[in-house]
């Protein structure tokens, strides 16, 4: 679904990935973890589309297709979905409004039908559901005076909505206490399939009690630097990240 | 300039012609007209609004006795909702009965003329060009000198006015460079209710020119709402003036809409001249091409215990140009005086600009004031969150300004004006409504 070679990217001369490799299949749930400054959220924003950061060499290809040549919009409608760990606000603008119109956008990129009034009613009834959401919340003005646990329900909330093939979370765990934490995740959990991914980009290892990864990579100064089965998020818990700079360290050395 | 030598033969005829109780207010303001002459850029209020470069070229007066305009030409260009509203039109800036129209009670309307000589001649006297206190210059003295058609509007005391007032000031430039002053004087009595909507309209490939000031006093417990919506051709220039005093627990609600026209420039005066006076202004300017806007207000607190709030929002986008100018003075007796004032701008392009400006004069000890300005880009965080969920770019930016708009256009509690203006504002972003 995902493959990412060899990916260098940075912002305004400063490199911060250094040759990402990675490969995501349908039905797998892959975690980055690292420590801060790894270049972890960078890589949510590259492969979302962020123009202020820049390639400079590598590929990313998303079923079948060149992403880094697509823009942020039609990243969307072939299926990637970047849920932000800050969403932002925007006053003046409704969330249903807001939600209604990329769901249109989207379906209309896909070449499915755009939904009318009733149908995309329906289609936010039920996902409202999944999702624990009050009804109050959408006729606010997008994510504005939202609380940190109700922002990213909502982005959970929009990923449910436009269905997407790939969900990379960036630090969606960051702000949120364990009630809220369980919310987001099962509702990540009820919408993975068997033909849908996700990327769990995060700092700490609980949120992987509840969303759990199939892999687990380690970020370290802007490359991949190991990867393993759910137990190396454990051991990055216990262990710390010190123990990978070190062996980092000698790796470098040799 | 050969409009002024125009204009000083025109100041003898008007004053051999029309005598009667206003003839000393034009004596009055022709003599400062005279000294004080069109504002130059060094004149610090008028420092971003070049009006003498207008003023380079020739305007005059024009008589029309209602063989050119129609009312047929009228229809073409009402507001919607006119057809309900009491209707006043003043065509190259004298009032026009045979294009008029009121149809609610507690409305009297009577030229300026007759009401200085009656039951209103006292407030006539007292209230009369009291604008010119605060605008000292040859722009506000011009209109006085050459008073011509000018209307009195009386709210009656108690009126709740059931169907809005429309004042369409309307300058025909099919032929010449047109010069209109509309002027009038507005009484919302005690008790009160009245909303106004005024518009601009020039018709014709000439350039006009509407030098338009309403004064206004809106007396004890009475409610005005004030609606400008300005949406003139790029050869309309105007300088509109409006004061208001406000007297005991009065309040006024107004907003000021600009989007086209050529040079505009606002003047907004408030008089809180009682203890619990509450004022809210509010603004939109969004200009294109080459437009000037100039929104200059002031809220003056000469009594404790007002409330006033102030917020403009502006985008400019072309080569527009804008500026803002807040003023807001508490004199030494407005003792717990809140008065706010904010002025929020987004340049779309590079060679948009704006210059804002709020002042703050204080002389009393417990007050709460505060005033704030920003210049800024479209927010790019904004807009990629917008495009990440599958929006396009040009659709973002028209949801994103349709936001930053939103707050001001819901002050418009008018319906069919406020849909009106809605659809100027999606028109303008291209923003089509599924």
């Amino acid at each position: 679904m995902l493959k990412i070679q060899n990916l260098h990217a940075g912002i305004e001369g400063k490199k911060i990935l250094n040759g990402i490799n990675l490969e995501i299949r349908p039905g797998e749930v892959h975690a980055i973890m690292g420590p801060n400054g790894s270049g972890k959220s960078t890589l949510a924003s590259v492969l979302a589309g962020r123009k202020e950061f820049e390639v400079s060499n590598g590929t990313v290809e998303f079923l079948g297709k060149d992403l880094l040549d697509l823009s942020p919009e039609a990243r969307a409608g072939e299926g990637l979905f970047l849920a932000f760990q800050y969403p932002i606000e925007i006053p003046g603008l409704s969330t249903t409004n807001f939600i209604k119109t990329a769901v249109n956008e989207v379906r209309k990129y896909r070449g499915q039908d755009t939904l009318d009034a009733v149908g995309f009613l329906k289609l936010m009834k039920e996902k409202m559901a999944l999702m624990n959401m009050d009804q109050s919340l959408l006729s606010r003005p997008l994510n504005e005076g939202f609380s940190g646990g109700e922002k990213k329900r909502n982005e959970i909330f929009q990923m449910a909505m436009l269905q997407p093939k790939l969900a990379i979370l960036d630090e969606t765990d960051s702000g949120l206490d364990i009630d809220a934490i369980r919310i987001v995740a099962n509702g990540v959990n009820k919408l993975a399939t068997q033909d849908t991914a996700v990327l769990v980009v995060t700092h700490y290892q609980r949120l992987l009690d509840y969303i759990v990864p199939d892999f687990v990579h380690v970020l370290y100064k802007g490359r991949i630097v190991k990867s393993g089965p759910k137990e190396l998020a454990l051991e990055l818990e216990e262990r710390g990240y010190d123990f990978i700079k070190n062996e980092t360290n000698v790796t470098e050395e040799v | 300039m050969a409009t002024i030598d125009y204009l000083e033969k025109e100041f003898e005829k008007l004053q051999a012609t029309t005598g009667g109780q206003l003839s000393a207010f034009r004596q009055d303001a022709f003599t400062a007209f005279s000294r004080l002459g069109i504002p130059s850029s060094r004149n610090e209020e008028w420092k971003y609004t070049r009006v003498g470069l207008v003023f380079n070229k020739t305007f005059q007066f024009s008589e029309d006795d209602g063989s050119r305009f129609t009312a047929a030409d009228l229809t073409k260009l009402k507001l919607p909702g006119s057809d309900e509203a009491n209707e006043i039109v003043f065509l190259n800036g004298r009032f026009s009965s045979t294009l008029s129209t009121l149809r609610s009670q507690g409305l009297t309307l009577l030229p300026l003329e007759e009401a200085a000589q009656g039951a209103h001649s006292e407030f006539v006297a007292t209230h009369f060009a009291n604008s010119s206190k605060y605008l000292k210059d040859g722009i506000n003295a011009m209109s006085t000198a050459f008073l011509s058609g000018a209307i009195f509007l009386d709210v009656k005391k108690g009126a709740t006015i059931d169907h809005p007032v429309y004042i369409y000031n309307i300058s025909d430039a099919r032929e010449f460079n047109v010069l209109s002053q509309p002027r009038s004087l507005i009484k919302v009595g005690e008790n009160a209710q009245v909303q106004l909507v005024e518009t601009f309209v020039t018709i014709g490939s000439q350039e006009s020119f509407t030098n338009q000031v309403m004064e206004m006093v809106v007396e004890r417990d009475a409610i005005t709402e004030y609606y400008k919506i300005q949406n003139d051709v790029p050869n309309a220039n105007q300088v509109s003036t409006t004061h208001i005093r406000q007297t005991g627990k009065s309040y006024t609600h107004a907003v000021t809409i600009s989007l086209d026209g050529g040079m505009v420039r606002n003047n907004l005066n408030l008089v809180l001249d009682a203890p619990n006076c509450e004022a809210h202004m509010y603004g939109l300017y969004f200009q294109k091409g080459k437009t000037h806007i100039d929104n200059h207000t002031v809220v003056d607190n000469v009594q404790p215990n007002c409330l006033s709030n102030e917020l403009y929002k502006g985008i400019l986008t072309d080569s527009a140009t804008g500026v803002f100018n807040g003023k807001i003075f508490v004199r030494p007796l407005a003792q717990k005086t809140n008065a706010y004032q904010s002025n929020k701008n987004v340049l779309l392009s590079d060679t948009a600009s704006v210059n804002t400006k709020p002042q703050l004069e204080i002389y009393a000890d417990d007050v709460k004031c505060s005033h704030g300005c920003t210049i800024g880009q479209l927010d790019e965080e904004a807009l990629f969150y917008l495009q990440s969920r599958g929006i396009n770019e040009k659709r973002a930016k028209s949801m994103l300004l349709h936001g930053f708009s939103s707050d001001i256009l819901e002050k418009i509690k008018l319906t069919p004006i406020r849909a009106y203006v809605e659809g100027l504002i999606d028109q303008r972003l291209e923003f089509d409504k599924e």
